[in-house]
């Protein structure tokens, strides 16, 4: 296949320790981009090149890296823009969201919507790419899948339901190149206003039983679940007990 | 019937005509007699009732022999219904919907929403295609707005973005409400925030004096901000709706929604191995428990409804499933839309593990097991029957979907 795709990576943070790593969904965009364009993927970052845990990415067999030089605290929505504008890509993927930062998730709508492109949501595999149209499957809650047909060029991010991303090999991540390029800064104002604290942990929601008397809360508090009264067919036949459950599961939409 | 203690004057007279036909089936149960060895034995359950407050009484006096009492379940509580004739100011929602329902997500975010709007405003919810919900009034709906159509069927974002504009255009909502979720919210919520070109404050877990806080990053950090107008709430960010009723007014749209040429198409669901989908979040659950005797028979019904497989304890332990299968508090807990129980009985740490689950189907033997009481559809039978009658039916429906598509 010769398709122009650009993977575009930022920097993560481990969730334990907070190191600066490869990030987890945008090293599953690069795996899913060298499956579809295997050495002529582009891996673009906006943001500081002196950062070593980009070489992780060029870990993963690149020859060199793309940066578009942007200094920590700024937009890299512009300079994203205008480079992609121009690259004559026809697949850009993304992780959904950033691990450090805002991690709106908000950049890929953005640049599609800067760009006219259609993006899709939660990319699981490229089936495949003809007449300017691509024929992909979307990874959707609960395991399932969806295909879809969209016009090229495409924005897509990628989550967990990707391709496990390859390993990341020290020699290979040393030789690699970073390619710079300087841009215009723009400077994000949310951060102005806004500041970043250490997550607070969540109270867990507790159960609040509004009962008059106590009888009614000791009721709450030992009753079973239950359902609160549902059809029994007792005394039909097996058809008809059959024909009852497929009208719900049909009803619910579980089968197809 | 209400909680009131009443009496039954016909009844009471019944018991004191000894010629009346009925006079031997309304005699009170005795409540103490002469043993075979002379001994006084006393039935301690007689003449105790539920008194108004749910506190069992025991009435010495005499008085409420006769029939005994009758009474049924507790009332139906009516809350309080909370009208706004003239909104100063909407709140609009759109909820996920998911399988059609709200679900706890969408309850919470209106919970959210009724915050907001306080008494003057009214929370607009904005609904796209079929539903299936009843309880859009006690969940804190105060306006319906349904966008029905068949350009709002199936995967149709871009379609939505512009229904979600008309309605901005034409209510021009204080805030706009959108939950968090991977089923459809999220995306929709930003994809509308790009559309609008405004930036939406994410993964908000708590709103409070016009401040909100979200999660950031990989959320390890937190980011407070002044409450902008759109929002995407992750989930649990505010008690939902529980001491009011809504109106939930069906409201339309005065003009028609632009359409564009869809850039994505929806070719529809793929089938996908239903033994691949981890227990905990599958869909759909076929379950299988001691009552099940032709274990190749539950995996064939498996395998023809498309549904994932799990068992019971006892199964696990019979060796006829893999422990990975257990359903309950030992093994997983699930979070199926429907979960089919052939042959449970429901043991209370099955109970547990099922408890997330919207609707479930049992098939026993036993009318009067647990499972039957939890379930909302119950079939009373010989399993092994009824999973053949059932692979039959699914044959015949899928043989007539393949006839009306050609």
């Amino acid at each position: 296949m010769n398709t122009k795709v650009i993977s575009l990576v930022s920097v993560g943070a481990h969730p334990t320790s907070g190191r600066a790593r490869r990030a987890e969904q945008d090293s599953r965009a690069v795996e899913l981009g060298l499956q579809l364009a295997g050495g002529e993927l582009r891996v673009l970052h906006a943001g500081d090149a002196n950062e070593p845990a980009l070489r992780a990415y060029m870990g993963m067999g690149l020859d060199s890296l793309h940066v578009l030089e942007n200094p920590a605290g700024s937009d890299a929505l512009p300079a994203l823009a205008d480079y992609l504008r121009d690259a004559g890509a026809q697949v850009v993927l993304t992780g959904s969201q950033a691990e450090t930062g805002e991690g709106s998730g908000m950049l890929p709508f953005l640049l599609a919507e800067k760009l006219g492109w259609p993006v899709i949501v939660g990319l699981a595999e490229v089936e495949s790419i003809s007449n300017g149209v691509a024929h992909v499957l979307q990874a959707l809650p609960r395991g399932q899948r969806r295909r879809l047909k969209v016009r090229l060029p495409m924005l897509a991010t990628v989550d967990n339901a990707a391709p496990k991303p390859r390993q990341s090999a020290y020699g290979p991540a040393q030789r690699g190149t970073f390619d710079v390029d300087e841009v215009e800064i723009v400077e994000d104002e949310l951060f102005a206003s806004a500041a970043l604290q250490a997550a607070k942990p969540r109270p867990k929601r507790l159960k609040v039983i509004k009962a008059k008397s106590g009888a009614d809360r000791m009721k709450a508090a030992t009753a079973k679940a239950s359902g609160g009264g549902g059809q029994v067919l007792k005394g039909v036949s097996a058809e008809e007990g059959a024909a009852a459950i497929l009208k719900l599961l049909v009803e619910e939409g579980v089968v197809r | 019937m209400s909680a009131i203690i009443r009496r039954d004057p016909r009844a009471e007279w019944i018991v004191r005509n000894r010629l009346h036909p009925l006079h031997a089936a309304m005699q009170p149960v005795q409540g103490s007699w002469m043993g075979p060895n002379g001994v006084i034995r006393k039935n301690p359950h007689v003449g105790a009732f539920i008194g108004p407050n749910g506190v069992k009484r025991i009435d010495r006096s005499g008085a409420q022999q006769g029939g005994g009492s009758k009474r049924g379940a507790a009332v139906e509580v009516h809350l309080p219904l909370h009208r706004v004739a003239e909104p100063a100011f909407y709140v609009a929602v759109v909820p996920d919907m998911v399988g059609g329902r709200l679900s706890s997500h969408d309850r919470d975010v209106l919970g959210l929403a009724h915050r907001l709007a306080g008494s003057d405003g009214a929370v607009l919810a904005i609904v796209f295609g079929e539903h299936k919900e009843s309880a859009f009034d006690t969940a804190g709906v105060d306006r319906l707005l349904v966008l029905d159509g068949g350009e709002f069927e199936g995967y149709a974002p871009e379609q939505r973005v512009h229904g979600l504009r008309a309605v901005d255009n034409q209510f021009d909502p204080r805030h706009w409400l959108v939950p968090d979720s991977r089923s459809g919210g999220g995306e929709l919520g930003r994809r509308f925030a790009a559309s609008l070109g405004e930036r939406p404050a994410t993964r908000v877990w708590q709103i409070k004096d016009g401040e909100c806080i979200g999660r950031a990053g990989a959320g390890q950090q937190d980011i407070a901000r002044a409450l902008p107008r759109l929002i995407l709430a992750a989930a649990e960010c505010a008690e939902p709706v529980d001491e009011t009723r809504h109106e939930a007014l069906p409201v339309q749209l005065s003009t028609a929604v632009a359409r564009s040429l869809p850039r994505i198409e929806d070719l529809g669901a793929v089938a996908v191995d239903p033994a691949a989908i981890p227990m905990a979040e599958a869909e759909f659950i076929f379950s299988g428990g001691n009552g099940v005797k032709d274990w190749e028979l539950f995996h064939r019904t498996a395998a023809a409804l498309g549904a994932t497989e799990g068992a019971s304890r006892v199964a696990v332990d019979d060796g006829f499933m893999g422990r990975d299968r257990q359903v309950g508090a030992s093994g997983t807990w699930v979070t199926a839309r429907v979960y089919v129980a052939v042959g449970i009985s429901g043991a209370i740490q099955h109970l547990q593990g099922i408890g997330a689950c919207d609707k479930v189907i049992a098939i026993n033997l036993d009318a009067g097991c647990d499972m039957i009481k939890r379930a909302d559809l119950s079939v009373i039978g010989e399993s092994a029957a009824i999973l053949q009658a059932l692979i039959a039916a699914m044959a015949a429906y899928r043989n007539e979907a393949k006839r009306d598509a050609a």
